[in-house]
């Protein structure tokens, strides 16, 4: 496999690039790779930040890296351009990851490499001391890629600006230290003699762009849409919706709160909705397999609620920092009994937004749980996104009850015409929110005819909802492209590269797994031959599609890591021979 | 069969304590009702799996709402209702099996919490729905359905476990007086903060614990259920705790504390961090 594949064609000037910070958990990675992911994005390019860690707080061996572009950014890419390794060991365990014409900038304070390879060493500490601020080294090093790459300057001397004016007495001396910090590595840089190319200018978009995560653009989508409860227990990779819900979801008739265990999450928000809250808790797998009841509950009694999931790699505890989309099967059945959930997947942090706002509406709409499936390299990858309109997001509520006493809540429900309105406690129309099978008011019941038309109906109001975001394209070609969730991005980068190279292949996506738009599944079947590329062993989104008749097929990964759409590639080429 | 609902087909067994703590229920919410002036509404029965939590179905007289859930997460349910709808009066119902084995794991932090909820607890030792398995209160070396040669545990004691985790009202009392136990349920509302009313409700089918209570002196049967003096002081941490260790069952307030709950901290954090919007947030992370 060729690994130079960042960029689309042999131009002179590049419209991609990758840099990659590596060294251990705690050696200010991630600050190195968000500074130049900010001032790129000041820039006016496209960012995307991504990073590895191990599940332990400080050290170990960890990653983390931007890809700088021209348009908006899929995925993280196949190579590597820059490599920083802080030491040998990151070194040895990266530099594989280099195009041809990469570069390692070496920290040589830590170790040396032998004379004539495609790096030089660099003293970030030292330097940095010698501007008189020793926490300026990233800064060092920043000045260094942003030579390798010929990358405005003077964009890095804005970001700085605004990064360390922070209206203190000292601001003005920090600022000035960081300046010469990037003018030092700059020399460094350009005394090696390496330069990896220049990068295109950028084509300022429209609008005003805001910078996050999945996890942050989820939050704020549900928030957006009026979710005014949050509940959650702390678990990798959905640990930061719960700080951001506690920072963030503060005021009147607000509510965010650690509770003691992922089961309490999902009794709470039962509780919660069942009283008139738009409510929600994120979780990965494990919590989800603590959920199922609660779900099943939820389901049962016909309580608005949503559920996240932000994937990683399993089962029971499984990788906790890792990228896999293997919930697929326990997320629409997470419970036991005739259950089947509505899922919305986002596939890039964009969606995530959208997807957080429209599982909010869905809830209440049809009041039910509803699922998000995110995942590892989704959540707390950071990205440039246009700003969201809040003025074009819907804000459904519920249809609530408002007339006398001896209401039922559960009629028999066919799916047309409107769904039965909701009693909420505190107003009229008591009754009883039951998990166990129940007559219209809400008490138990064993009796077959209740069993029957509740049944039916949990499973009509399924008809209320479908719609969200999709994709379909080329739909009459050979083979058909369709990931779901995360694998959206490098699997798009390499459907896009196959029509570059007139290959005949066509795209159909969507954020709706369950229920699924019409238009997409009628799509899919009529599809001569479907692939998924997913990243689980068993082909969960396919074997589903093919239950419903598409003649669906997976390209799976399970090593931990995301689809580099270099790799997709090749794999879709051999499909299509 | 109920008096709302003839369909419905779940009965108590005759002579079940639990007829008596239903009556107590049903006057302590509607005395509670009247003295708060609250809408009936505004009261949630949030009901554990068993004989007990059948309960929500059987009330009568004006409806209060009611969540019938999964089994032994009334606490976590009731967190959820309560710390989003401050306004409402949740009231648990749950028995020893549903409330101290499978939801014993949320005492404690409902406890930490100070969760402004009602808990009433119908303790008869025994697993009665399932038919008459051992529970966490059966007696050690009891013969039940799941202990042919005896059970292998000692029972767990649950006034002494509310007060080790620090629940901020506790009080015990039996069946057989609804009238006095409307009193406990109603100041157990009454109160700010978690309260629990543990009730010994005897299941006459599988452990008739009647006459063990009350005591039946022509048999020569001293009762086990004692009235609590008057002079105890239920603010007294102490003397609550020496108090639980004379054998046999208390009747009364055991131990009462006022302090804040999880609602009072919650609003002064919205008082003191003020009001975040959406518009705000979002703007947050314009580049």
């Amino acid at each position: 496999m060729n690994k130079n594949t960042n960029n689309l064609d042999n131009l002179s000037e590049k419209t991609d690039f990758v840099i990659r910070f590596a060294g251990e958990g705690g050696q200010g990675l991630v600050t190195s790779a968000d500074a130049l992911a900010r001032a790129a994005t000041s820039a006016g390019y496209y960012t995307q930040t991504f990073s590895t860690f191990p599940s332990q707080i400080m050290g170990g061996p960890a990653s983390s890296q931007v890809r700088i572009s021209t348009s908006p950014v899929l995925s993280s890419g196949d190579g590597v351009d820059v490599l920083v390794a802080l030491n040998k060991f990151s070194y040895d365990n990266h530099y594989q990851d280099l195009v041809d014409g990469g570069v390692t900038i070496y920290n040589a304070e830590e170790y040396s490499l032998p004379d004539g390879g495609q790096y030089f060493g660099i003293k970030a500490d030292e330097l940095a001391k010698s501007t008189g601020n020793a926490r300026a080294a990233n800064m060092v090093t920043i000045g260094a890629v942003a030579s390798l790459i010929n990358f405005s300057l003077e964009e890095v001397d804005n970001f700085i600006r605004k990064r360390f004016t922070r209206g203190r007495d000292g601001d003005e001396e920090i600022i000035k230290a960081n300046i010469s910090a990037v003018r030092l590595g700059v020399e460094v840089a350009n005394l090696s003699g390496f330069s990896v190319g220049e990068l295109a200018p950028a084509s300022k978009s429209d609008g005003d762009q805001i910078m996050v995560t999945g996890n942050i653009a989820l939050s704020l989508g549900a928030t957006a849409a009026g979710l005014n409860y949050y509940v959650g227990y702390p678990i990798s990779p959905a640990t930061t919706i719960l700080v951001w819900m506690e920072n963030n979801l503060v005021g009147e008739n607000k509510f965010a709160y650690q509770v003691s265990s992922e089961i309490e999450a999902i009794s709470a928000i039962v509780g919660a909705g069942y009283s008139g809250k738009k409510a929600m808790t994120a979780t990965a797998g494990p919590g989800i397999s603590l959920m199922s009841e609660g779900l099943g509950l939820a389901w049962m009694s016909e309580i608005p609620v949503v559920v996240v999931d932000v994937q990683r790699g399993g089962p029971a505890t499984g990788l906790p920092t890792k990228s896999e989309q293997s919930d697929l099967f326990t997320c629409l059945h997470p419970a036991h009994g005739d259950v089947k959930m509505p899922i919305l997947a986002p596939g890039t942090v964009e969606e995530c937004f959208y997807a957080g706002a429209l599982a909010v509406n869905w809830a209440e709409r049809y009041q039910g749980p509803v699922i998000i499936m995110s995942e590892m390299a989704l959540s707390d990858r950071g990205e440039n996104i246009p700003k969201p309109d809040l003025a074009s997001i819907k804000n459904e509520t519920r249809n609530v009850y408002e007339g006398k006493n001896g209401f039922k809540r559960y009629q028999t429900w066919d799916g047309s015409g409107d769904l039965t309105p909701m009693p909420i406690p505190g107003g009229a129309g008591a009754y009883v929110a039951n998990g166990s099978e129940h007559d219209e008011i809400g008490d138990t019941t064993h009796l077959p005819k209740h069993h029957i038309r509740l049944t039916e109906r949990r499973f009509n109001k399924l008809k209320l909802l479908g719609e969200a975001h999709y994709e379909i394209e080329n739909e009459n070609a050979d083979i058909i492209i369709s990931p779901w969730g995360s694998s959206k991005g490098p699997a798009r980068e390499a459907y896009e590269r196959l029509r570059r190279n007139n290959r005949n292949v066509g795209w159909v996506y969507t954020v709706a797994l369950h229920p699924m738009p019409d238009v997409v599944l009628d799509a899919l079947k009529t599809a001569k031959r479907v692939i998924v590329p997913e990243l689980n062993y068993q082909g969960q989104w396919s074997t589903l599609l093919r239950q419903d008749g598409v003649n669906a097929e997976s390209i799976t990964k399970y090593d931990g890591t995301p689809f580099r759409p270099g790799e997709l590639v090749e794999s879709i080429k051999v499909k299509l021979k | 069969m109920s008096k709302r609902n003839p369909e419905y087909d779940f009965v108590w067994c005759p002579g079940c304590g639990d007829f008596g703590v239903r009556r107590a229920l049903e006057f302590a919410l509607a005395e509670y009702t009247i003295e708060n002036e609250k809408p009936h509404g505004s009261n949630v029965i949030v009901a554990g799996i068993g004989c007990s939590g059948n309960m929500v179905h059987l009330m009568e007289g004006d409806q209060p709402f009611g969540i019938h859930g999964i089994h032994g997460r009334t606490l976590p349910i009731a967190l959820g209702i309560k710390s989003g709808r401050d306004d409402l009066n949740a009231v648990i119902v749950a028995g020893d099996g549903d409330f101290l084995s499978i939801g014993a794991e949320h005492i404690g932090p409902a406890a930490q919490r100070n969760l402004d909820v009602t808990c009433v607890i119908m303790d008869n030792g025994v697993y009665g729905l399932t038919k008459g398995q051992s529970s966490p209160t059966s007696d050690i070396g009891m013969v039940t359905a799941s202990t042919p040669y005896g059970k292998i545990e000692i029972p767990m004691s649950p006034l002494n476990y509310y007060m080790t985790v620090g629940v901020s009202y506790i009080a015990s009392y039996y069946s057989s007086k609804p009238k006095i136990l409307a009193k406990y349920i109603q100041q157990a509302m009454d109160h700010r903060g978690f309260s629990i009313v543990h009730v010994q409700s005897p299941c006459t089918t599988y452990n008739d614990t009647y006459d063990l209570l009350k005591g039946k002196p022509r048999d020569g049967i001293k009762g086990l259920a004692w009235e609590i003096p008057d002079d105890h002081d239920p603010s007294n941490e102490k003397s609550a705790k020496e108090l639980l260790q004379k054998p046999g069952i208390p009747l009364g307030l055991i131990y009462k504390f006022e302090g804040k709950t999880l609602q009072d901290r919650q609003q002064e954090i919205r008082e003191r961090i003020g009001e975040k919007t959406v518009e705000a947030n979002l703007a947050s992370y314009t580049v």
